[in-house]
């Protein structure tokens, strides 16, 4: 970006804060499909990314959109769409696609009240599992999960950073609330941020292996037309990206694909608390309700309640570490949540036992009030 | 003027692609070419070839290549495949 | 011919996994031939493709090379293109896969005029999955799934794809390989969206089931049912009912969505300045 940049304080939507945060991160192409409450990311979109040289589409439907961004990201954009419920069900065939072909791209999904229609101006978190397991087959996905403006802007550029590292589709889910709500956020100079790109081949074309991992499980990743011709395939494929069935290869493609989430589980967990040092009562939350559970524990607090907040701000990989080391030492955890019961068979199944589990839901396209957890706390 | 025995034939046939279909047999307007006893395409008669390329062009296999001038040998051409994995 | 398709084939895959006799091959051949013609270097050709037989086709080619979801590969090199327009982008697609499933994305790419050339080849049947029938296969033919016959009619390609706005579209088939050859190499160097339908066959699914004959029978028939555009445009409909119209249908100059785009760009950077 030309010119001289000033770290600033902005009143932002949070659709305008993903928007602004991406082209930071640089993200050059954007195809989707409108779509309510996400239909601001396009629109900010294809006005600012022509300035920068960018590429903007509007694709004939999501299952296209999805597609176009895996072609822009395979010929060196970083790409992203964005979409909500009925649309992130159409984007699950290609982002399979981009997971199991490892083509970096980042995909919004700013959720609503589902399923099918739904309510489409209503915020809900029902689409936690679909983000992890949305597309058929073992595969490995990232999801971060902002519970405010400013963390928008703060988890898109994560996204777009991990996405690029791991080459793997990252899932930035946001909450229709988070998505139009106005708030201030500091906006950061480009040199002021972490900027990640693709691992790039540093032999010759002729030794280039495109799936052969580097170091750190993620193999390096030639842009098309630069000289390297690869072939990339939704078959299963060995390291010279050609087809196999060759049950030892097919075995080592699968556990290489996971294995690069967790083993670098630690670097992409982004968590956030408070008054969990002493708590006998952790809510776990995340978006929007992290807030009302905030609040909900500060009155806790306030009326002698012991209570504390646990936010996890990457939900898949699920941070069950942390999750269970706050089971050992809590007599309970709430977890309220706006679907019937997602988050909390997560969190029952990080905390084996140890502590009770309490969830808590509310399905009525109402965001959870402070006061409804704080009831929840309050019973004994 | 290629004659019968010349090593340099005018068809070649790379037996190890040619799946026996039997177009370019039944397409060649010279009957240049015949069904070996395994099915594969044999050139039976080279002195006939025009080189009018229509074994070549019609082959679903790539197993044809007429030597024509500009054209190059399969072997070279398969020497040619390089890089690109 | 500048260049020898044996430099565009990855020979170390050969013989391919088409059956013998499939026409797929004949099709594969006339495209290698265009891209010759044309001298274009390996790495300046990108080939996307979708699910089903014709789509094995990258996996044998020397390009930068694609094989995507079924019904895709258009939005997949849609994305490519915008991408990097110096690469020629090339969507090898069959008749389920591109009038199907992927139907939606191939008028929309015809009707924005995307600079991609789309190859069609139609051998009227799903071979990959054993033979059941297409939005191709012509009416009344035998089929896996069609075992009393087709009772649903068939598209046009060419007329649909020449309604949605491509700037090329032509029709051959495998028994006019030169001719299809020589409307590829048209497509390729068409700015804006082409579409070339390849009218091929299937021995092994479409024509055992039908009766059709082996592989030469199949192509002498395709040679005796085709009729000109221009002989066609002389007969009335009866009389071209079951044949096979081949030629050039459209050629225009509309400008294509890539220099369109490049406007948008120029008139956003000037907004942004202002």
């Amino acid at each position: 970006m030309a010119g001289k940049c000033d770290t600033r304080a902005r009143l932002l939507q949070g659709n305008e804060s993903c928007a602004e945060a991406a082209l930071l991160a640089g993200v050059r192409f954007f195809a989707g499909y409108p779509i309510t409450p996400s239909s601001e990311i396009a629109e900010i979109l294809s006005e600012r990314l022509p300035q920068l040289g960018g590429k903007f589409i509007q694709m004939e439907d999501e299952i296209a959109s999805m597609a176009a961004v895996v072609g822009a990201s395979l010929a060196g954009m970083k790409a992203m769409t964005a979409t909500s419920g009925p649309g992130f069900s159409l984007k699950q065939e290609n982002l399979g696609f981009a997971s199991f072909t490892e083509v970096p791209c980042v995909i919004v999904n700013v959720q609503r009240t589902g399923p099918s229609t739904g309510l489409p101006t209503s915020p809900g978190q029902g689409d936690l599992m679909q983000a992890r397991w949305g597309t058929h087959g073992d595969h490995p996905v990232v999801a971060l999960y902002p519970s405010s403006v400013s963390e928008t802007f703060d988890l898109t550029v994560k996204a777009v950073n991990i996405a690029e590292r791991l080459r793997v589709p990252v899932v930035l889910l946001m909450d229709e609330v988070v998505a139009h709500m106005r708030e201030r956020v500091i906006v950061p100079c480009e040199d002021e941020i972490e900027i990640a790109w693709r691992p790039r081949p540093t032999v010759p074309p002729e030794d280039y292996l495109p799936y052969e991992a580097g170091p750190n499980g993620v193999p390096a990743m030639a842009d098309f037309g630069t000289g390297y011709r690869w072939h990339i395939t939704g078959l299963y494929h060995d390291t010279t990206g050609f087809p196999t069935s060759a049950p030892a290869k097919v075995d080592q493609l699968v556990r290489r694909l996971c294995g690069k989430i967790t083993n670098h589980k630690r670097d992409i967990t982004f968590t956030w608390d408070e008054h969990m040092d002493d708590a006998k009562v952790a809510v776990v939350a995340c978006g929007i309700v992290a807030r009302s559970a905030r609040r909900a524990v500060r009155l806790a607090r306030e009326k002698g309640i012991a209570a504390g907040v646990f936010q996890p701000k990457t939900i898949w990989p699920f941070p069950h570490e942390q999750v269970a080391e706050i089971a050992a030492r809590v007599d309970r955890i709430v977890v309220p949540e706006m679907n019937m019961g997602q988050l909390v068979g997560e969190v029952q199944c990080a905390a084996r036992g140890k502590c009770e589990v309490i969830g808590y839901s509310r399905v009525d396209g109402e965001p959870i009030t402070p006061e409804e957890i704080l009831a929840v706390l309050s019973e004994v | 003027m290629i004659s019968a025995g010349n090593p340099e034939a005018p068809v070649l046939v790379r037996r190890e692609w040619c799946k026996g279909c039997g177009i370019c047999i039944a397409m060649c307007p010279k009957k240049v070419l015949e069904s070996a006893p395994d099915g594969k395409a044999l050139v039976a008669r080279p002195d006939d070839c025009i080189k009018c390329e229509t074994c070549e062009i019609m082959c679903p296999d790539f197993a044809i290549r007429v030597v024509a001038k500009k054209a190059a040998a399969p072997d070279q051409g398969r020497e040619a495949v390089r890089g690109g994995r | 011919m500048a260049r020898s398709i044996d430099e565009y084939l990855r020979a170390r895959f050969m013989p391919h996994i088409w059956c013998p006799g499939c026409g797929h091959g004949i099709i594969l051949n006339a495209l290698l031939r265009a891209i010759a013609r044309l001298d274009l270097p390996n790495d300046k050709v990108c080939v996307v493709s979708g699910i089903g037989c014709a789509s094995r086709a990258p996996g044998y080619l020397d390009f930068n090379t694609l094989h995507t979801t079924h019904g895709r590969a258009i939005a997949f090199a849609t994305g490519i293109k915008l991408a990097n327009p110096d690469l020629h982008v090339i969507v090898v697609t069959g008749d389920g896969d591109g009038a199907a499933i992927g139907g939606n994305h191939l008028i929309h790419a015809a009707r924005r005029n995307m600079g991609v050339t789309t190859i069609m080849f139609n051998n009227s049947i799903y071979g990959m999955t054993s033979g059941q029938y297409s939005p191709l296969t012509p009416s009344g033919r035998l089929a896996t799934t069609a075992p009393y016959g087709n009772v649903e009619r068939n598209f046009d390609m060419c007329e649909l794809v020449k309604a949605s706005g491509a700037n090329y579209v032509a029709r051959a088939t495998v028994a006019h390989a030169r001719q299809l050859s020589t409307y590829i190499e048209r497509a390729i160097t068409t700015s804006g969206f082409a579409f070339v339908e390849a009218v091929g066959n299937c021995p092994t699914y479409f024509g055992r089931r039908n009766k059709l004959g082996g592989p030469v029978e199949m192509v002498e028939a395709l040679k005796k049912n085709s009729i000109t555009a221009a002989a066609a445009a002389k007969l009335d409909p009866a009389e071209i009912r079951g044949k096979i119209i081949i030629g050039e249908f459209y050629r225009g100059d509309a400008p294509g969505y890539i220099e369109l785009y490049d406007g948008v760009i120029e008139r956003a950077k000037e907004a942004a300045g202002k």
